[in-house]
């Protein structure tokens, strides 16, 4: 799994960083999404799939994933 | 087009104030989008087109063409106010300041304020009010030290804060209570411009004090003042009520840990405690193929959307601690969705099962049915608690 971020889009809800903290972090100026781990282990991928779904503005994007394994 | 005559402004219905009225529901099943009068001193009797389906309510507010219009009382500084890159340009100098890290490193905080809120109700035995003495002083304390707003100044701000968003009380009132809002706000700013304080308010002075004004800094700080307050203040005495009401569903938030996260949004999502939000049409606008025509009001029902859900799942009417989180709108949704909603999740993670564990035999005084439930506020909940245990 790799992530793949929309900057443009990001709103700074911040629920990325709430859901998958070792992941994702939000810049201290102004909340937009950090990723900390653009390739994360395996144990984190649903939750990081959890944070693509559960981000307002679909800023995060994720390669490599099998549709089956999705949901 | 549909006229259905009129609605009260938050749609919930008298018998259960949890529950939308019938006439939500109706407008959930039409096909046609509804037109209804909706009374209101404080935004003056308008009509408005209730929307009321969970796919409807999200397309609108994502997609600009509504905007805030003359919906709300204008403020400056206050985000709600605007709409666009102006909002943008405010929201940026704030969201650093709202992030999921800093909502996680006030957990201890929030701990101590919950524990000292525990001991006060011990303290006042029962009959003790709840709402007094657990629901309104933890975030209360939490976003006055976030701010740097003096705790002693409460019973002022908190007064005010209930006028400001009581739908029933006229124009003039709100004005007026606005009015001392901006002086008591425009006193602590003019502070931070002297000696910025290390604290959400000091930290706008600091970074952003050349491009805002007196009247937008304090603007900004009232609104996060009342926000930050009143708004969990009153989830949590709507959730109590909720969960008081089946005993079932507090023992799972009492005794299982890990169904904390899952039934605070379940809270969240029954609850919607800003139960409509309000908006105009920037321009024609259509909503599925319905046309909206610029300067329509629209009113987006949070509260039967998030019993939708876009799904057609009939049990969403039930409250269930144990359902997976679900994408609710109790946050809203689109550029204007919560600035404080991590915030919001920590102090109720820790608040809800902290209380139902000190007083695991929590039950009301009075019947549920005496209850008084702010239905025409802006966030709803509920006025007093007394419990024994
Ligand atoms: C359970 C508690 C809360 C609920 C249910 C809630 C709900 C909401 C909703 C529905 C909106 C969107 C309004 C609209 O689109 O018209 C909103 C916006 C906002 N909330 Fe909250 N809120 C809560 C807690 C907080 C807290 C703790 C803070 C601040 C510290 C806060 C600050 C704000 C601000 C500043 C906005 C305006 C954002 C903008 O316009 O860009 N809220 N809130």
């Amino acid at each position: 799994m790799k992530i793949a971020i929309h900057r443009n889009r990001c709103i700074a809800v911040g629920n990325c960083a709430a859901l998958a903290p070792e992941v994702f972090d939000q810049s201290d100026e102004d909340g937009t999404v950090v990723v900390l781990d653009a390739a994360p282990p395996d144990h984190r991928h649903e939750q990081v799939r959890e944070a693509a779904l559960r981000c307002p503005s679909s800023a995060i994007a994720l390669h490599g994933e099998t549709p089956a394994h999705d949901g | 087009m549909t006229e259905s005559g009129a609605i009260p402004i938050a749609g919930r219905a008298a018998e259960c104030p949890f529950d939308p009225v019938p006439e939500l529901y109706e407008a959930q099943k039409d096909e046609e989008l509804r037109r209804v009068t909706v009374p209101s001193p404080m935004l003056g009797e308008f009509d408005a087109v209730v929307l009321a389906r969970y796919d409807d309510v999200k397309s609108v507010l994502a997609d600009g063409g509504l905007h805030m219009g003359g919906s709300m009382p204008y403020q400056a500084g206050n985000l709600l106010s605007y709409d666009g890159p102006e909002h943008t340009r405010l929201r940026r100098m704030l969201t650093g300041s709202f992030t999921a890290r800093r909502a996680r490193e006030l957990k201890p905080q929030i701990e101590g304020a919950v524990e000292a809120a525990l001991d006060a109700v011990e303290k006042a035995g029962p009959g003790a009010d709840l709402v007094q003495l657990f629901c309104a002083p933890i975030p209360t304390q939490v976003i006055c030290e976030l701010l740097g707003v003096p705790y002693s100044d409460r019973e002022e701000f908190q007064r005010r804060t209930q006028v400001a968003l009581d739908f029933d009380i006229s124009r003039e009132e709100q004005m007026r209570q606005a009015a001392e809002m901006e002086a008591y706000m425009a006193e602590l700013v003019a502070q931070h411009r002297e000696a910025p304080g290390d604290n959400v308010l000091g930290r706008v002075v600091r970074d952003f004090g050349d491009q805002l004004t007196d009247t937008e800094l304090a603007g900004i700080g009232n609104m996060l003042l009342i926000a930050g307050h009143e708004t969990i203040a009153s989830t949590l005495s709507a959730a109590i009520a909720l969960l008081l009401r089946h005993p079932d569903q507090l023992a799972v938030v009492r005794d299982d840990p890990s169904a904390t996260e899952g039934a605070v949004e379940e809270l969240l999502r029954i609850c919607a405690p800003a139960t409509i939000l309000p908006r105009q049409a920037a321009g024609n606008i259509c909503v599925r193929d319905r046309e909206i025509e610029e300067g329509e009001r629209v009113v987006a029902s949070v509260l039967a959307a998030n019993r939708d859900l876009g799904s057609h799942d009939e049990n969403l009417d039930r409250l269930d601690v144990r359902r997976p989180p679900q994408r609710h709108l109790t946050f809203g949704f689109g550029p204007h969705q919560c600035l404080g909603q991590q915030l919001a999740r920590v102090e109720l993670r820790v608040a809800l099962p902290a209380l139902f564990n000190r007083f695991p035999t929590l039950g009301l005084t009075v019947p549920h049915e005496e209850l008084d439930y702010r239905t025409n506020a802006l966030v709803f909940g509920v006025d007093s608690l007394p419990v024994t245990w």
